[in-house]
């Protein structure tokens, strides 16, 4: 399993041990993380904004960069946002020669060339489930995270407009869930899971942002979730970084810890607390933590089952998916 | 061709459907210099009875003794020329058509290349009609039996008429009992009768016609023949029940120990025993086991039902049976599938316990129901203070399916009604646009407003048990632009209703690939004509009625269930049914007897003649589709009325006329 | 005169949006306006801005907040019944806005422009940098309100104090230098 690896501004630092726990998780799978020679900034969703031209120009020339790595076509971004704009770049680029022509254009002002579908974009999540898969993942399963409620959080960009090539419910995925199944885990259903985390919305309009913030932390708290799993750097900054801030603008008291799913993993590989980098969180985790392991503290935070009574009507059972 | 060629050309103005394009009166001065041609006109509207007037005028007065009409498509009015030929004495193949409305006017905004085009194609079917031969229409008796598919509204509809007026029927269903869907549902709108009140007495009806075969849990597995003389193979299914000693008593019913969930007719909200009746109502009213959920079946214990059964009517070795049954013409009335509202996951049913379908619902207020006819939460005891009914869920959605279910509107508008009179609790309703364009309908949709149901306009885009405020805590929120209002609400509720929509049968395609018919886009049945022939299909013989041709109620079911069989009855009241002569023909001298041509049909027109070792094309099953005459290695198979000569003149015709413009253009240059 | 003029600008948003031609087909449903997350604090619902934009209202769609407080969740995108990419028209309506300078409060327009200024000269992005000039220009004493927050990131070393400075700067600098050019021209 050889892959480029394109790590992304947020993981040089605020995001470190999202970068620490997925490259020491990849290692113990097997999987050889090349890193894009010389990689720039994806531009998040901020220069599209200002100039179309110069924000595909950005993102194409990581395209460029990458596919100078000619073992594998395999491009991995752990970071949504950049995942989805590689992943958009390639696509539009391959569907518009009119507009790819500007860009292929601008490329060759910097001596670079690439040729739109050379790559096959994935977000790490995607290569977690799909290559690796469940059963080598349980497999190195050696402390279970029996006894932790997480709140599986997708957020928006990795699964809209689309996932798995298509494979996964834009509204309702499935993946992240049973990754953190197969480390042992209680996973909340949680219904916010691919909400919006309010991107940048913080800077913007801060009422906005924090409610949006609010939401998320609240449902997870009603749903008595230890902590939330995420696998993108702004979604973890807002609902970490923010939650004071949030707590404070609605004088609530919310104290719900926001982890990388590769810092569970690697937990549940029995790799240790320094490794994943836990305690650069800004919500301590730790104290959510110690509950693994403790199988009580899973049956008492169940959510109550609905009394077995006769008159109930049956529900429809869930549905299949093909 | 020892007779002298005389063709008389018509051109047709259609109104100004081809003369606002084309200059007609240009094509037909042009067409008068064209080889043969001895007659050249253009009128207003050809099809009229003083245009077909014109044409038997000239073929009686100035020998004229082939025609070409350039008009519309040979689908309109091909036998309407036709049939003005053969009352002027004149062989009605002695005729060609050249379309220039669908393939000029209607589709080329230049006037000059409009006109270019329409002489290229007159000319083409100049040359072609001199090839033309005599041929003779094919007459075959018809078998006055008929097969109904599906006994809801609309075949039930249909089997009536056609059993009352003396012939007989054979009904398939292939639920336990008929019914359809009709059979499940509450109230009817707009004027709120009783659905089971007014369906039982037809049920009963077909169940008791002495002109009716009935045949429930079975299903057709094949159809040969052709209109006046289909072969259908049908089998029914094993009920484990011996029809001819059960008296319907309702016993094994009462003491089958094992209920399970009803997916089918209590909508998935209801219960029944593994020996079942749909309902109590149910025709015929003798239940079947099902066995994938029978105990005995499973584990080879039980019996409890045949302990218990007074005429010993159980038989558990009982087998499916196959039988065969002659028909002159079939008429599907398949019905529909309801939207599985799981499939938008935003609306969370199937997650959020008081998200209810349509169909639940229609069980919950239905008195026969699981409740008793109380709607109440899915505790079962819980009356609703405030109801939330979802207009649109699948329909005119990309996603799902594009078009308009055509019944949610008023369905909602009765849900709304029902819920106010029967718990007394708030309802919104909300919608993106109210339809309802029928009698009495747009009335019942003030009736609603004024008891008082909130209407809000939007297509609500998420249905939440995630609550923000307090106000929200334990309810489900609906989450939707108030498109009037201008603003995102969100809006707590107890109990939400959604308005599935109309979806084709799960396997339309199959049954219809089985028929010999076709399927649109949206895989309903396609009618031969969607304004005036709306129950007919491309293949002779074969009718459709009801929603399986597309989204409608119960009147227009209805009306198409009549439509359907005053159709097959004009055509059992003919006797005898003509066949267009264009057929394939074996060459016999030449066929050397390879069979390529058998398997290449699609409508098994075919055999082969063991004593002569050659191909033989059976006439009256033969579509003229041409398939075969490709497919002959030997080239002995040719089709009236498309020979190659006939093809190749028209080609001739076509590429005359248009190196003639060439010249003419290079000339002005 | 005034169809063909409101038929121009909706020729000139939905030819400048990626499958933006499907903004003919909006039935205005509201499934855009009822599924965003930010909705409630927009001045008009994606909804009404593809009213307005029929209507031709070129000043009012521009100077609206509303394509500023998208928050590119793309749950309108993927719910649109008649599958109009909402959130690329957000884009488009922004880049156009921009242009045209037609957008009265600054604050979200600067935080791009602040953003991808640090990409511009350096290659990566530049948190600190961006946090700070941002909230000295529009939100002083926001600052206070997210000290806590600040400090844990310092704390915890999260925050860089430098932006980091890609090898090939100068490549990168031609290419969207020749890309401006391009799009000016476009």
């Amino acid at each position: 399993m050889n892959y480029t690896y394109f790590p992304g501004c947020s993981l040089e630092k605020n995001a470190a041990c999202y970068d620490a726990s997925t490259r020491a998780v990849a290692a113990q799978l097997g999987m050889q993380l090349t890193e894009v020679e010389d990689w720039n900034c994806c531009g998040a969703t901020e220069y599209v904004s200002l100039n179309l031209t110069a924000a595909y120009s950005l993102i194409a020339r990581n395209l460029a960069q990458a596919s100078k790595n000619t073992s594998t076509h395999e491009l991995v971004a752990p970071c949504s946002a950049c995942y989805l704009n590689l992943r958009k770049c390639d696509k539009v680029l391959g569907q518009d020669p009119k507009f790819a022509g500007r860009v292929v254009q601008a490329l060759a002002a910097g001596g670079l060339s690439y040729k739109p579908g050379t790559l096959h974009i994935r977000h790490l999540l995607d290569v977690l489930y799909q290559d690796v898969g469940l059963e080598a993942l349980a497999a190195k399963v050696t402390k279970p995270l029996r006894g932790l409620r997480v709140a599986p959080y997708y957020g928006c960009m990795i699964v809209r407009p689309e996932f798995h090539d298509g494979g996964e419910d834009p509204e309702a995925p499935t993946s992240l869930d049973e990754i953190l199944k197969a480390l042992g885990a209680d996973v909340v259903d949680y219904p916010l899971k691919a909400a919006c985390c309010g991107g940048h919305m913080t800077q913007i309009s801060e009422a906005t942002g924090f409610d949006m913030i609010h939401r998320l932390v609240k449902s997870a708290a009603d749903l008595n979730a230890d902590l939330i799993a995420t696998l993108c750097p702004m979604c973890q900054l807002n609902l970490d970084g923010f939650q004071g801030a949030m707590n404070r603008h609605f004088g609530s008291h919310f104290h719900m810890p926001v982890l990388y799913f590769t810092q569970l993993i690697g937990l549940a590989m029995g790799m240790s607390m320094r490794e994943m980098g836990i305690g650069e969180e800004i919500v301590d985790a730790r104290a959510a933590l110690s509950r693994i392991g403790s199988e009580m503290a899973a049956e008492a935070a169940e959510p109550k089952r609905p009394r077995k009574d006769d008159k109930a009507l049956p529900m429809p059972a869930p549905l299949k998916r093909a | 061709m020892t007779e002298e060629i005389r063709i008389g050309v018509y051109i047709c103005h259609c109104g100004s459907n081809i003369a606002g394009t084309v200059d007609v009166e240009e094509v037909a001065r042009w067409a008068g210099h064209l080889t043969n041609v001895i007659s050249s006109r253009d009128y207003k509207f050809m099809c009229s009875s003083l245009g077909q007037e014109m044409i038997e005028k000239d073929i009686k007065e100035k020998g004229v003794n082939r025609v070409v009409v350039a008009s519309c498509t040979p689908h309109l009015h091909e036998l309407t020329y036709r049939n003005a030929l053969a009352r002027a004495g004149l062989n009605p193949y002695f005729f060609e058509m050249a379309n220039i409305r669908e393939q000029v006017s209607w589709v080329t905004t230049d006037r000059v290349e409009a006109t270019k085009k329409a002489e290229a194609l007159v000319a083409a079917a100049v040359s072609r009609v001199a090839w033309h031969e005599a041929l003779e229409p094919l007459f075959v008796p018809i078998d006055p039996n008929v097969l109904i598919v599906g006994g809801g509204v609309a075949g039930i509809q249909a089997a009536l008429e056609i059993a009352d007026a003396g012939n007989h029927v054979y009904m398939v269903e292939r639920e336990p009992s008929i019914g359809g869907h009709m059979a499940q549902l509450d109230k009817t709108f707009p004027t709120l009768d009783c659905s089971a009140c007014i369906l039982t007495p037809k049920m009963f009806n077909v169940g008791n016609h002495k002109n009716v075969t009935l045949m429930t849990w079975s299903e057709v597995e094949k159809v040969d023949g052709y209109i006046g003389n289909f072969t259908v193979t049908i089998r029914k299914r094993a009920r484990y029940v011996d029809t001819g000693l059960c008296t319907g008593c309702g016993v094994c019913e009462e003491k089958c120990p094992k209920k399970v969930v009803d997916d089918v007719f209590e909508a998935g909200v209801g219960h029944r025993k593994v020996v079942y009746r749909p309902f109590p109502q149910a025709v015929p009213n003798y239940p079947v086991i099902d066995r994938p959920n029978c105990t005995f079946f499973q584990k080879g214990t039980c019996k409890a039902c045949e302990k218990f059964c007074p005429t010993g009517a159980i038989k558990f070795d009982q087998q499916d049976e196959v039988l065969t049954v002659k028909v002159g013409n079939i008429i599907l009335a398949t019905g529909w599938d309801l939207f599985d509202a799981r499939r938008i996951p935003q609306y969370g049913y199937g997650r959020i316990r008081n998200v209810f379908s349509s169909m639940e619902f229609e069980r919950l207020s239905n008195a026969a129901g699981p409740t008793g006819g109380k709607i109440v939460m899915r505790d079962g005891v819980s009356v609703p203070k405030s109801v939330g009914i979802i207009h649109c869920v699948g329909s005119r959605d990309k996603h799902y399916n594009n078009y308009c279910s055509a019944i949610c509107c008023m369905q909602s508008l009765k849900f709304a009604h029902l819920v106010h009179e029967k718990t007394g609790a708030q309802v919104h309703n909300f919608y993106i646009d109210i339809r309802t364009p029928a009698k009495a309908y747009d009335e019942f949709y003030q009736r609603v407003l004024d008891e008082g149901t909130i209407f809000i306009r939007g297509k609500v885009a998420e249905i939440s048990d995630s609550p923000r405020t307090a106000e929200e805590e334990g309810k489900i929120i609906v989450q939707v632009d108030d498109s009037l209002a201008g603003r995102q609400r969100r809006i707590p509720l107890d109990m939400v209703v959604l308005s599935a929509g109309l979806e084709p049968r799960h396997d339309a395609k199959e049954v219809a690939i089985k028929f010999g018919i076709s399927c649109s886009a949206d895989r309903w049945f396609m009618e031969k004509h969607p304004k005036l022939d709306p129950v007919a299909t491309m293949t002779d013989g074969v009718f459709v009625a009801g929603v399986c041709v597309g989204p409608k109620d119960i009147p227009a079911s209805v009306a198409q269930g009549s439509a359907a069989a005053a159709r097959v009855l004009s055509i059992i009241g003919q006797k005898e049914i003509q066949i267009d002569a264009a057929t394939a023909i074996v060459n016999e001298e030449s066929c050397v007897g390879c069979k390529e041509c058998i398997p290449s049909c699609p409508y098994q027109a075919i055999e082969f003649l063991e004593d002569k070792r050659k191909a033989y094309v059976r006439e009256a099953l033969c579509k003229g589709c041409g398939t075969c005459v490709g497919t002959c290695l030997s080239k002995s198979i040719s089709l009236r009325h498309f020979t190659d000569d006939q093809l190749v003149a028209e080609m001739i015709g076509a590429m005359t006329a248009m190196k003639m413009f060439e010249q003419a253009q290079t000339e002005v240059a | 005169m005034e169809h063909n003029h409101a038929s121009s600008f909706m020729d000139e948003v939905s030819s400048s949006a990626p499958g933006g031609e499907a903004l003919r087909t909006c039935i205005q449903c509201g499934t855009c306006g009822g599924s965003c997350p930010s909705g409630p604090d927009m001045q008009h619902t994606p909804r009404q801005i593809f009213a307005l934009i029929r209507a031709g209202e070129r000043d009012v769609v521009l100077k609206s907040n509303t394509p500023w407080y998208c928050v590119s969740c793309y749950y309108c995108t993927v719910r649109c019944p008649k599958e109009i990419p909402v959130t690329e028209i957000m884009y488009t309506l922004k880049r156009m806005a921009v242009r045209d300078k037609a957008f009265d409060d600054s604050k979200a327009p600067d935080f791009s422009k602040v953003f991808i200024r640090w990409v511009e000269e350096f290659g990566r992005s530049f948190e600190l940098g961006l946090m700070g000039v941002h909230m000295i220009r529009h939100n002083p004493f926001g600052a206070f309100k997210i000290m806590d927050m600040a400090v844990g990131m310092v704390t915890k070393g999260r925050m860089a104090f430098t932006p980091t400075r890609i090898k090939g700067l100068d490549g990168l600098k031609r290419i969207l230098a020749k890309a401006k050019e391009l799009e000016a021209q476009a």
